[in-house]
C-alpha cells in the first residue's frame, strides 16, 4: 500500500507538473496574473507530493518489504540501519527519485522566496522548471519505476552492493545531485530571460545566490566523492579521470566560469550573451552528466544497448533541452542589447581570461571523455583515453589560469593597472621564489616540476590573501583597528580571497602527494617489521571478526615514530556472503595533515599482501575544496548576494568598500 | 561516482577486489621498478573499465606487469616497451594516445578553443569599439531637426 501511495503522488506531482510548465508561460504572455500566479502553489505542491513519494520508497526500505522489486535488489534485512536510508538512492531507480526531490525542492524554493523577483521572470523562471520536472516524472514513471511489485515477493533482499555501504554514499550522491540540480535555476532563468528578451544586471544579481549554492554544493559533494574513492577502493588514488568523475567535473568547471561571468554582468552589465549560453551549457553537462553516469553509456556501449527504451528516452530528455535551449539561443540572443565597455587590462578582462580557459579546461575533459565513443562508433576502433591524457593536458593548462587567478580581484574595473597590481603582488611572489628555492635544497635538483608547483601554490595562497591584508592593513596598525576592518569587510571579499585561496591549497596537497608519497609493498608474517616514511610498523597478526551482514579478516599494525608508539592501524578485508563479494577496508593514520595507508591483500598461509603508503600532506587536497566551501558560504551570506534579497541596505550600516 | 563504476567493474569481471601490484612482482632494482611503475601507469588494462594496469587486479593486467618488467629487465627503454605493447595489442593500450590523424583533434582540442576564444573576442572587441564610434553622431542635425528643436526649446536656433 505504502509503495502505491508513492506512485500515486509521483503521477500527481507530473499532472501539477504539467500545469504547471503551461499556465505561468501563457499568463506571462499575457500579462494575466492570475495564471501566473498558478506557478507558486504548484511548485510547494509538487514538493510535497515528491516528498511524498520519496519518503514512501524509504518506508519500504526501511522496513524492509521485499514485495518490491527496488528493495529487493539492493536491500538486505540484516544491514544497519543507516545503509537502508542511503541505499535508497544507491541505485538507479532510487536516485533519479532523489534528482526529482531535490528538484522540487529548488521549484519550491524560488517560488517561495522569489516574491521580489518581476513576476513575469517568476512565472517563466517556474514554468522552465517545470519543463525540466516533467520530463523527468515521465522518465521514472514510465522507464524507471522504483515502486514495482513482485507478485510473489522473494524472502530476502540481495543486499546493497558492498562497496556502497559506507557513509559516503549518504553523503556524496545527494551533495553532488544538489549541485547538478541547482544549476537547473541558472538554466530556467537563462530560458526565462531569453523568452522575455530582456535582461539586465538585476538578472545576474538575482542568478548568481542560486549558482552559487549550487556551485558549493558541487564542490563539495565531488570532494567528498574523492575522498570516499581514496579510502575505500584500496589503491590510495584519488583521482582518476574516469567518466564518471569527469561527467561530474565538467559541469563544475562550467559552473565555475558561470559565477565570474555573472559578476561581471552584475557589476558591468557586461558579457551578457555569454553569461546566458555559460547558464544553458552548465546545466546542459549536468544533464549529460546525469544521463551518461545513469544510462551507462560511458562504462560500456553495451549497457545502452541492453535496455534500448531508457536509452533512448534519455537521448529525447537530452535533446530537447539541450537542443532547445540552444536553438532559443541562437534565435533570441542576438535581442539582448550589449553592455558596458572595457580595456583588456581590467578587472572584467581578468574575467574574460578565467572563461577562456575554463572553457578550454571543460571542452578537454569533455572531449577526451567522449573521444573513445564517438572514435568506436565513427571508426569502429579503440582508444583509450586515461589519466596520463588529462593531468598532461590539464596540467598545462591550468597554469597560467592560476598565475593570472590572484592579479583579476585586485584589478580595477574598467580599466586596470598591471604595473600597479605587480607591486602589490611582489611579497607574494618573493614566498613562492623562497617556497621553490626550500624544496630545491630539501629535494635537491631533481625535477623542476614539484618545486615549480609548490611556488605556485604558495603564489596562489598569497595572492588571494594580498587584498585582505592590504585591506585590513595587518602589521601596519593596531590590532583592534585590523580587526575591526576585518569585521567591516563585505563578506564577499572574504568569500572570495577563502575560496581563490583554497585552490592553492588543494594545488600544494595534490603537488606534495604526487611527488613525495611513497608506496611499499610486502608480503608480511606476524611480528614482522617495515619501515615507510619515517614510520615503523609492527604487524601485530590477523583476527576475523563478525559484522553484522559480513565477516571480516582485521590485520593489525602498530605505528612507531622513533620508538614510541603512535597508533595502531587495522585495515581489513570483508566478505559478504549475500553478494559472494569483499571489500577491501583501508586504515588510515592521520599525523597532521599526512596520511599512513594501509591495505591488505589476499592471506596466504599466515602471509598476508600488505600496501602500505605515506603520503605527505594528502588531506590538503580534501581541505582546499572545504576552504572554497567556505568562501562560498561567505559570499552567500552576503547581505548583497542573499539569495532572493537584494534590497538595499540602510545607508547608515553600510560598510565601506 | 568513481565508486560506481568499480561497482559495475567489480560485479562483472572478478568478485575480490585485492591489491593490484603483488609482492612478487616487485623488481629488487629500485630504479628499474620505479620505470616499471611508471610505465604502468600510461598502459590500459584492456579488459577494465579505463584502468592502468597498475591499478587493476584483473589476471591480465597481472601478466602485462610481469611482461613490462621482463622487458625492462631484458634492457628495453622505455619507448621501445611501449612500442613493444603498442605492436602486440595496438594503440587501445595506451592510456595517452599518440598524435596522429586519427587523434588530432583530441589533442588540438584545447589549442583549439583557446584559439576561437581568441579570435572571437579580437573580433568582438574591435566590433564593439567600431560601434561605440559609429555611435557618435557625426552630421550636423537637418533643417526640420532644426525647426524641432527650436519649437521645443523655444529659442531661435541659429
Amino acid at each position: 500500500m505504502i509503495a502505491e501511495l508513492g506512485h500515486y503522488a509521483l503521477v500527481l506531482a507530473l499532472g501539477l507538473a504539467l500545469i504547471q510548465a503551461i499556465a505561468p508561460i501563457i499568463g506571462a504572455q499575457r500579462r494575466d496574473a492570475t495564471l501566473m500566479a498558478v506557478a507558486g502553489p504548484t511548485a510547494l505542491a509538487q514538493f510535497v507530493f515528491v516528498a511524498l513519494a520519496f519518503a514512501a520508497l524509504t518506508a519500504c526500505y526501511v522496513v524492509s518489504d521485499f514485495s518490491v522489486v527496488n528493495v529487493f535488489e539492493n536491500s538486505h534485512s540484516a544491514m544497519p540501519l543507516i545503509y537502508k536510508f542511503t541505499s535508497v538512492w544507491g541505485n538507479h531507480e532510487g536516485s533519479m527519485l532523489l534528482w526529482v526531490l531535490i528538484l522540487s525542492i529548488f521549484g519550491a524554493l524560488v517560488a517561495g522566496f522569489g516574491g521580489n523577483l518581476p513576476a513575469t521572470l517568476r512565472a517563466n523562471v517556474l514554468a522552465v522548471q517545470s519543463w525540466i520536472a516533467a520530463a523527468f516524472y515521465l522518465f521514472i514513471l514510465m522507464t524507471s519505476n522504483p515502486f514495482s511489485r513482485f507478485a510473489q515477493p522473494p524472502f530476502e533482499g540481495r543486499d546493497l552492493n558492498p562497496i556502497l555501504q559506507d557513509i559516503g554514499l549518504a553523503v556524496h550522491p545527494p551533495l553532488l545531485y544538489l549541485g547538478y540540480v541547482g544549476f537547473s535555476i541558472s538554466f530556467s532563468f537563462a530560458i526565462a530571460a531569453l523568452l522575455e528578451g530582456r535582461i539586465d544586471a538585476a538578472w545576474a544579481r538575482w542568478v548568481r545566490p542560486w549558482t552559487l549554492a549550487a556551485w558549493i554544493c558541487l564542490t563539495v559533494g565531488i570532494a567528498m566523492g574523492s575522498y570516499w574513492a581514496y579510502y575505500e577502493l584500496g589503491w590510495g588514488g584519488f583521482w582518476f579521470w574516469d567518466p564518471v568523475e569527469n561527467a561530474s567535473l565538467m559541469p563544475w568547471i562550467a559552473g565555475t566560469a558561470l559565477l565570474h561571468s555573472a559578476v561581471v554582468m552584475e557589476k558591468r552589465n557586461a558579457l551578457k550573451v555569454w553569461t546566458i549560453l555559460l547558464a544553458i551549457l552548465t546545466f546542459s553537462l549536468s544533464l549529460i552528466g546525469t544521463f551518461l553516469v545513469r544510462s551507462g553509456v560511458l562504462t560500456s556501449v553495451h549497457t545502452f544497448a541492453t535496455d534500448p527504451t531508457r536509452g533512448v528516452f534519455i537521448l529525447a530528455i537530452l535533446v530537447m533541452f539541450i537542443g532547445g535551449g540552444l536553438a532559443l539561443y541562437a534565435w533570441r540572443a542576438p535581442l539582448l542589447k550589449q553592455g558596458g565597455l572595457f580595456a583588456p587590462i581590467s578587472r572584467e578582462g581578468a574575467l574574460v581570461f578565467n572563461n577562456l580557459f575554463l572553457t578550454a579546461a571543460c571542452a578537454t575533459v569533455f572531449v577526451g571523455t567522449m573521444y573513445p565513443l564517438a572514435y568506436s562508433a565513427l571508426t569502429g576502433g579503440v582508444i583509450s583515453i586515461g589519466p596520463p591524457f588529462f593531468n598532461l593536458v590539464l596540467g598545462i593548462l591550468i597554469v597560467p589560469f592560476l598565475i593570472v587567478q590572484p592579479v583579476g580581484p585586485l584589478m580595477a574595473w574598467k580599466r586596470g593597472d598591471l604595473y600597479g597590481v605587480a607591486q602589490r603582488l611582489v611579497w607574494a611572489l618573493a614566498l613562492a621564489i623562497v617556497g621553490i628555492a626550500a624544496v630545491f635544497v630539501a629535494t635537491g635538483v631533481k625535477g623542476v616540476l614539484a618545486p615549480f608547483g609548490i611556488g605556485l601554490a604558495i603564489f596562489v595562497i598569497a595572492g588571494a590573501l594580498t587584498d585582505l591584508i592590504e585591506r585590513i592593513g595587518v602589521l601596519r596598525v593596531p590590532f583592534a583597528t585590523a580587526w575591526a576592518r576585518a569585521c567591516g569587510l563585505p563578506r564577499s571579499a572574504w568569500g572570495t580571497a577563502l575560496a581563490h585561496a583554497g585552490l592553492g591549497v588543494a594545488l600544494l596537497g595534490i603537488v606534495c602527494e604526487s611527488n613525495w608519497s611513497s608506496e611499499r609493498i610486502l608480503a608480511m608474517k606476524p611480528s614482522d617489521q617495515a619501515s615507510i616514511g619515517g614510520y615503523d610498523l609492527t604487524f601485530d597478526g590477523v583476527v576475523t571478526r563478525q559484522g553484522p551482514n559480513y565477516r571480516e579478516l582485521t590485520a593489525r599494525f602498530t605505528v612507531r615514530e622513533g620508538g614510541n608508539v603512535i597508533g595502531v592501524m587495522e585495515p581489513s578485508k570483508r566478505s559478504f556472503a549475500s553478494r559472494n563479494t569483499s571489500t577491501t577496508e583501508a586504515a588510515l593514520l592521520t599525523i597532521g595533515f599526512s596520511q599512513l595507508y594501509a591495505s591488505l591483500g589476499d592471506p596466504d598461509d599466515g602471509v598476508i599482501a600488505v600496501r602500505l603508503y605515506h603520503k605527505p600532506l594528502v588531506l590538503l587536497i580534501w581541505l582546499g575544496p572545504v576552504i572554497m566551501m567556505l568562501g562560498g558560504l561567505l559570499s552567500l551570506s552576503d547581505r548583497r548576494l542573499r539569495v532572493g534579497a537584494p534590497k538595499p541596505a540602510k545607508p547608515v550600516l553600510q560598510p565601506a568598500e | 561516482m568513481r565508486i560506481l563504476a568499480a561497482v559495475a567493474v567489480a560485479m562483472t569481471l572478478w568478485s575480490a577486489p585485492a591489491l593490484a601490484v603483488q609482492p612478487d612482482e616487485v623488481l629488487s632494482d629500485p630504479a628499474l621498478e620505479a620505470r616499471a611503475r611508471a610505465l604502468s601507469r600510461e598502459l590500459r588494462c584492456m579488459v577494465c573499465q579505463n584502468q592502468s594496469i597498475d591499478d587493476s587486479d584483473a589476471p591480465l593486467a597481472r601478466d602485462l606487469r610481469i611482461l613490462v618488467r621482463d622487458r625492462l629487465k631484458a634492457g628495453d627503454s622505455d619507448g621501445q616497451v611501449i612500442d613493444f605493447l603498442v605492436a602486440r595489442y595496438g594503440q587501445f593500450v595506451l592510456l595517452r594516445p599518440h598524435f596522429g590523424a586519427d587523434t588530432a583533434l583530441l589533442w588540438l582540442a584545447p589549442v583549439g578553443v583557446l584559439a576561437i576564444g581568441v579570435v572571437a573576442l579580437v573580433l568582438f572587441a574591435r566590433r564593439r569599439r567600431n560601434a561605440a564610434t559609429a555611435e557618435v553622431p557625426t552630421q550636423a542635425l537637418s533643417e526640420t531637426e532644426r525647426a524641432r528643436l527650436a519649437e521645443l526649446t523655444g529659442e531661435p536656433q541659429k
